[in-house]
């Protein structure tokens, strides 16, 4: 146990300098400059170029600013180029932004796809099962931007509700429940946006599960021995079903920093997504790398923890 | 019962899943549609001009007709209507459609192929030979060869160039001392350098693991942006980071049919490892790539139409479906067939490839074949 701990920790930290060094080649070696963003400025002297560069190390070669570069990450130094903040702290803003939009949307995906996908897997080759497989399909293949604007032309012309941006502009004034209406309805749409992928991803993957187990022998004998059908499904069946959506909470983690850059942009949401792609838009590689480090860093850590929780959940499995 | 040959079954149970055949028609209809668009929209005089301007005509719904009296006969579209209706500009939206249907084609096929072509590749090269070991001095070579040719790409040009002379000067002692050691025992300190390192499996499938770190959609888009935009760029893009799934089931598969006998009766013909690759394993490796490559294009797919959305698509005077629906989002609720007919069009198609793809799944698993 303690062993395959410290080797996967290994393991992971070699494959993230890896990364380190591929996502900072990828993005240096690329065409165009980062102080050629907008020549046609006035303000934009070659003085002052050569002053941004010095500043941010770029006059130097390129393994000098890998480790300038990730030396500054570690100690949280990191600068934006483009207004000067703590990387650092722009991103932990921004991530407070985006967390109610995850917590909400992987809530959706959870308490939706279970209940979809068991009754599927109850019923199947029924109606009930053949239209839930056809939804998923059309939710997996619905273009999330073209969705999100089906959504909000229909909730605009039928309710009457704004749902651009965190909260109405100028509401300030008006009492606390309208307040918290008003956020409940813009915190809505994208966070149902973000689930739908989800759902469909997922209550497939519960109803192939379900039929798995429910196929197996000892389901077969509960039946035998005079369950109540609901205690199969529900005891025998579905406990058995579970044990590998255990292992998904570790790979959910990633979402966290992922966001979605097109429905933030739709949604005017100032998240994750939307400060990564405002970044690639000014070329203001600080942001970029960081997050790209950060979500790789959650990458690995997920499947880390869905190791160990698979360790921990079933027995059958020894190192 | 009668027996069929392979292909005869594969339609026989293509038939009975109706899923499926409705995703091969609307995928075979597609095909011809992007097609027709490609003859029809392009050359000097097409038939569909997706850039004529009409600004007398802007914004009309679908179905309406053209104002014959302030256009001139150049400017009247061929059908006698806009099927479609026209955009901000007064272009034909049946035009644009068709002119974007072959760059999602191309953008899905293209994409795909490069990334299955690197998958077989790799994938294979770990399956078959991955139980072979680099050794510690190769390990090392590479390193110095690869950090001497960095650091002169990266200026330091003294250090640079006496590393990449290092490097080879090695390779070149090295194939030289094969023979000077023949039949004789190693001192110990040079013995250490020719232990084995690492297998050729565990090096591979650890590059795939590094590239499965990076978030997919926000690493193309970083990738495109810096690029200059075309049509190329995306395909390419899209297909250098989406091969580590074709990969992974390409040596799975070959790690399994290594074993098997037909495998093993070819070797002991003395049949060469490339015909055994590609004349044997590859035929029977192919059918769950070929699943994951069906709904890898309808992914690639909505990946090219994300990034036309977001403005980093094919230059503009092309039209792509994407595109179309980005410049529409301005006009939602005046005009919202500009929003619909790509949106539609896109969902259509990427649904019609992932049903597909799920019936060839089925089809080819063997395993479910009893239950038809």
């Amino acid at each position: 146990m303690l062993s395959f701990v410290a080797r996967s920790i290994i393991q992971k930290i070699i494959t993230l300098f890896f990364v380190s060094i591929v996502s900072f080649l990828i993005i240096h070696i690329a065409p165009g400059k980062p102080s050629q963003v907008d020549p046609l400025n006035p303000k934009f002297t070659p003085e002052i170029v050569e002053r941004f560069r010095k500043e941010f190390h770029l006059d130097k070669p390129l393994y000098a600013q890998y480790v300038y570069f990730y030396r500054d990450l570690f100690t949280g130094k990191t600068v934006s180029w483009k207004d000067n903040q703590s990387v650092l702290g722009k991103i932990w803003v921004r991530f407070l932004n985006s967390l109610p939009l995850f917590i909400v949307g992987t809530i959706i995906t959870w308490t939706l796809s279970f209940p979809i996908g068991i009754r599927s897997a109850i019923f199947r080759g029924g109606f009930y099962d053949r239209s839930a497989t056809f939804f998923s399909y059309l939710l997996i293949s619905i273009p999330g931007f073209f969705f999100a604007y089906i959504l909000i032309i229909f909730v605009v012309t039928h309710f009457h509700v704004p749902v651009i941006g965190l909260k109405t502009f100028g509401i300030g004034g008006a009492s606390w429940p309208n307040l918290i209406m008003d956020r409940v309805w813009h915190l809505l749409l994208p966070s149902v946006l973000g689930a739908t992928g989800g759902i469909a991803v997922l209550s497939r993957y519960v109803r192939s599960q379900m039929l798995e187990v429910e196929g197996q022998d000892y389901v077969r004998t509960a039946r035998a021995k005079g369950v109540p059908e609901e205690q199969v499904h529900y005891k025998h069946a579905l406990r058995n079903a579970l044990l590998p959506f255990v292992t998904m909470f570790g790979l959910i983690l990633p979402g966290l920093i992922g966001g979605s850059v097109i429905i933030e942009s739709i949604f005017s949401w100032p998240g994750m997504g939307r400060m990564a792609y405002e970044a690639i838009l000014a070329r203001d590689y600080p942001i970029i790398l960081t997050v790209n480090f950060i979500s790789a860093v959650l990458v690995l850590a997920g499947t880390f923890i869905s190791d160990l929780l698979y360790l921990v959940v079933d027995p059958r499995i020894r190192l | 019962m009668r027996r069929r040959s392979g292909l005869g079954e594969f339609w026989h149970l293509l038939k009975q899943n109706r899923l499926a055949l409705t995703g091969l028609a609307i995928f075979l209809l597609f095909f011809c549609v992007a097609l027709i668009g490609l003859v029809q929209t392009t050359g000097t005089n097409p038939t569909f001009d997706p850039a004529m301007v009409r600004l007398q005509e802007k914004l009309l719904p679908p179905l309406s007709r053209p104002n014959l009296e302030t256009l001139r006969p150049e400017e009247v579209p061929k059908l006698g209507i806009y099927l479609f209706g026209t955009d901000d500009l007064g272009r034909d939206v049946f035009a644009r459609m068709l002119q974007g249907a072959w760059v999602s084609l191309t953008v899905g096929f293209v994409a795909v192929g490069i990334s299955v072509i690197i998958g077989i590749f790799i994938g294979g090269i770990a399956g078959y030979f991955g139980q072979h070991n680099v050794r510690v001095d190769q390990v090392l070579a590479t390193l110095v060869l690869l950090l001497g040719g960095g650091l002169l790409a990266m200026g330091a040009r003294s250090w640079g160039v006496g590393l990449l002379i290092i490097g080879h000067a090695y390779i070149f002692f090295s194939a030289w001392s094969k023979k000077v050691w023949r039949g004789r025992s190693m001192p110990k300190s040079v013995r250490i350098l020719y232990r084995d390192a690492i297998s050729i499996d565990t090096l591979i499938m650890r590059f795939v693991d590094i590239m499965l770190c990076f978030p997919s959609f926000f690493l193309i888009l970083t990738v495109v942006a810096l690029l200059p935009a075309s049509m190329y760029n995306i395909m390419i893009v899209i297909g250098l980071t989406s091969w580590m799934g074709a990969t992974r089931f390409v040596r799975a598969e070959f790690l399994s049919l290594r074993e098997q006998d037909f495998v093993t009766a070819a070797r002991a013909l003395g049949v060469n490892h490339w015909r055994i690759i590609f004349r044997h394993m590859i035929p029977n490796a192919i059918a769950p790539v070929l699943v994951s490559a069906t709904i890898g294009i309808a992914t690639a797919i909505l990946t090219e139409a994300g990034l036309s959305f977001l403005g980093f698509g094919v230059p503009p005077p092309h039209a792509t479906w994407g595109g179309i629906l980005s410049d529409g989002k301005r006009f939602i609720f005046d005009a919202p067939w500009l929003t619909f007919a790509p949106g539609f069009a896109i969902l259509i198609v990427v649904l019609s490839f992932n049903l597909f793809g799920e019936g060839l799944r089925d089809i080819l698993n063997p395993k479910l074949r009893e239950r038809y």
